[in-house]
């Protein structure tokens, strides 16, 4: 085994010296090990939080990108409000608070050695492993739609390079006025429960401005989702007509798409013709901790709701979209939040101390309905009596419904606080 | 509204633009304890958010819990602080006091 030091670490995986031939593990020096998997709003935040906390604590982080594109406020690119740049995020800022950075992609955990392989054929030894590599895309859940498929018909649910929401943003400025987006919108649970809703919210703002003839026809595998009056109001308010939602038991889901002639297959049957198609897939836990072992039947990894430790190994805590912990929502708030309890349990846990008490994790979503018009939902939810999380009793909830002309500051002040919001966590993560 | 209150609000102004000027040099170098964590992604590591997030950082802590209780009990007009508030067990917002009331 070669044991390569900390100081060495970076420019070896960086340089021609990852040609070596003999199999090495990597084992950062000086303190116990944290290697984090995934970049993102779970595993960034770890990654910070762990530095600031526990200084002598070595932090790896593995993220095959060289820089982050949030999914949260992709839907604004559709809007015409934001720009690919204004959601892409450096991670200078983590390599300057002593994080070691690994831009390769890990391909096996081995929990019985505490190894990570990456790409390159390298691997990393940790004395802890948080991983949070968000979701993987069940492709051929829908007949007919494959990697192929999503360059006719983009998901755009996955931040990635940023060429999904690009490539959506693009066809949907080709298309000519009086055209049809249809959505396919996955049944629970999947990233980002009023992503779907806030998307369709800025493609009819883009619309609105820009081609007004159009429609939209969001097909649903569900009967209902979240802040959905709230939506509904708006979309009434701010679109008139232009939006048609069709639920499951309105034939709303689709089970086939035929991208080469931009079809949409209803489960009855029906075809739906449209000009621009945006497929929000099926999901599960992201193939890494699949692969591992650490998934269960549904797909998604379950956790230990005080430690997030995959129930399926020890050492290994599972954060983000890949666990399964309802009622705490997939979202970047919530794998921000918990990404700190994780990281403070597994650090006790190394240094034989028990886990934090009385957790506590949070959420807010805010979705943009229009440019001036924002809506939230908020929770406080805690680890359950008997295992598992609850929601915490008569708190949370969403924003007040009424009419835009007596809501119209409170619309007003939610929109400019998601700005900041996404200001505020972004710095949260990545400063 | 009662004299109380208004007091509440106007003392909580000040506050929060004494705390506004600290924005740019509130850098937190240890996190928020854990209980705090919640708030961080709005409200910074430090109490100061960015943008129009209101800054919580510097308030005495019997003014940061009577504002909660204003949150908690719908006395105050805030968008989503009362749906949050209630989620908060009185001894955690003590915590929570102290640690907020505790930066500059």
């Amino acid at each position: 085994m070669t044991t390569i030091t900390r100081r060495h670490f970076g420019s070896l995986l960086a340089g021609a010296a990852l040609t070596v031939a003999a199999p090495a593990v990597l084992r950062a020096q000086g303190g116990p090990s944290l290697v984090v998997i995934g970049g993102g709003f779970g595993g960034a935040s770890a990654a910070r939080y762990a530095r600031m906390a526990y200084p002598d604590v070595s932090v790896t982080l593995i993220e095959p990108y060289q820089t982050f594109v949030t999914c949260p406020y992709g839907n604004l690119i559709l809007g015409g409000r934001r720009e690919l740049a204004q959601i892409t995020h450096s991670y200078d800022g983590l390599k300057a608070r002593g994080v070691e950075v690994v831009h390769a992609r890990a391909e096996g955990i081995d929990a019985t050695a505490k190894t990570v392989a990456i790409s390159g054929g390298s691997t990393i030894a940790y004395d802890k492993l948080i991983v949070s590599p968000g979701i993987g895309i069940r492709w051929g859940a829908i007949e007919g739609y494959d990697e192929a498929a999503s360059e006719i018909f983009p998901h755009a649910w996955m931040g990635g390079d940023g060429s999904q929401i690009t490539l959506l943003r693009r066809q949907l400025e080709a298309m000519p006025d009086g055209g049809v987006v249809g959505l396919a919108i996955p049944g629970n649970p999947f990233r980002c429960p009023p992503g779907p809703y806030e998307r369709i919210s800025m493609i009819a703002h883009y619309l609105k401005q820009n081609k007004p003839r159009s429609k939209i026809l969001a097909f649903d595998s569900k009967e209902g989702f979240s802040k959905q009056g709230l939506f509904q109001d708006g979309w009434a308010e701010l679109y008139g007509d232009m939006i048609e939602w069709i639920p499951s038991n309105q034939d709303g889901r689709i089970v086939r798409v035929d991208p080469a002639n931009k079809i949409f297959v209803s489960e009855f049957g029906e075809e739906h013709k449209v000009d621009v198609g945006n497929v929000i897939p099926p999901q599960f836990a992201a193939a890494i901790v699949r692969d591992a072992g650490l998934a269960n039947e549904t797909g998604w990894v379950p956790v230990n709701s005080s430690t997030f430790e995959a129930e399926a190994a020890s050492d290994i805590h599972v954060i983000g979209d890949a666990n399964i912990a309802s009622p705490l929502p997939k979202s970047g708030y919530v794998a921000n939040s918990t990404s700190k309890t994780a990281v403070a349990a597994a650090i006790a846990a190394l240094r034989g101390e028990t886990p934090p008490e009385n957790p506590v994790y949070f959420n807010t979503c805010y979705s943009h309905v229009g440019p001036d018009y924002g809506i939230s939902v908020a929770a406080i939810f805690r680890p359950g009596p008997d295992g598992g999380f609850v929601d915490t009793p008569d708190s949370g909830g969403v924003s007040p419904r009424g009419p835009l002309s007596e809501l119209a500051r409170h619309r007003r002040l939610e929109a400019d606080y998601a700005d900041a919001w996404y200001a505020s966590i972004t710095t949260d993560m990545f400063s | 509204m009662s004299v109380r209150f208004m007091a509440l609000r106007s003392s909580a102004l000040a506050l929060a633009l004494m705390a506004a000027q600290f924005s740019t040099t509130a850098q937190a170098e240890e996190p928020a304890p854990l209980i705090a964590q919640g708030c961080a992604g709005c409200h910074g590591q430090a109490g100061v958010g960015e943008g129009t997030i209101p800054p919580i950082a510097g308030f005495n802590r019997n003014l940061f819990i009577a504002n909660w209780e204003a949150f908690r009990a719908d006395q105050r007009p805030v968008t989503i602080m009362s749906r949050i508030a209630r989620g908060y067990s009185d001894a955690e917002v003590a915590e929570l006091a102290d640690y907020f009331s505790s930066l500059r």
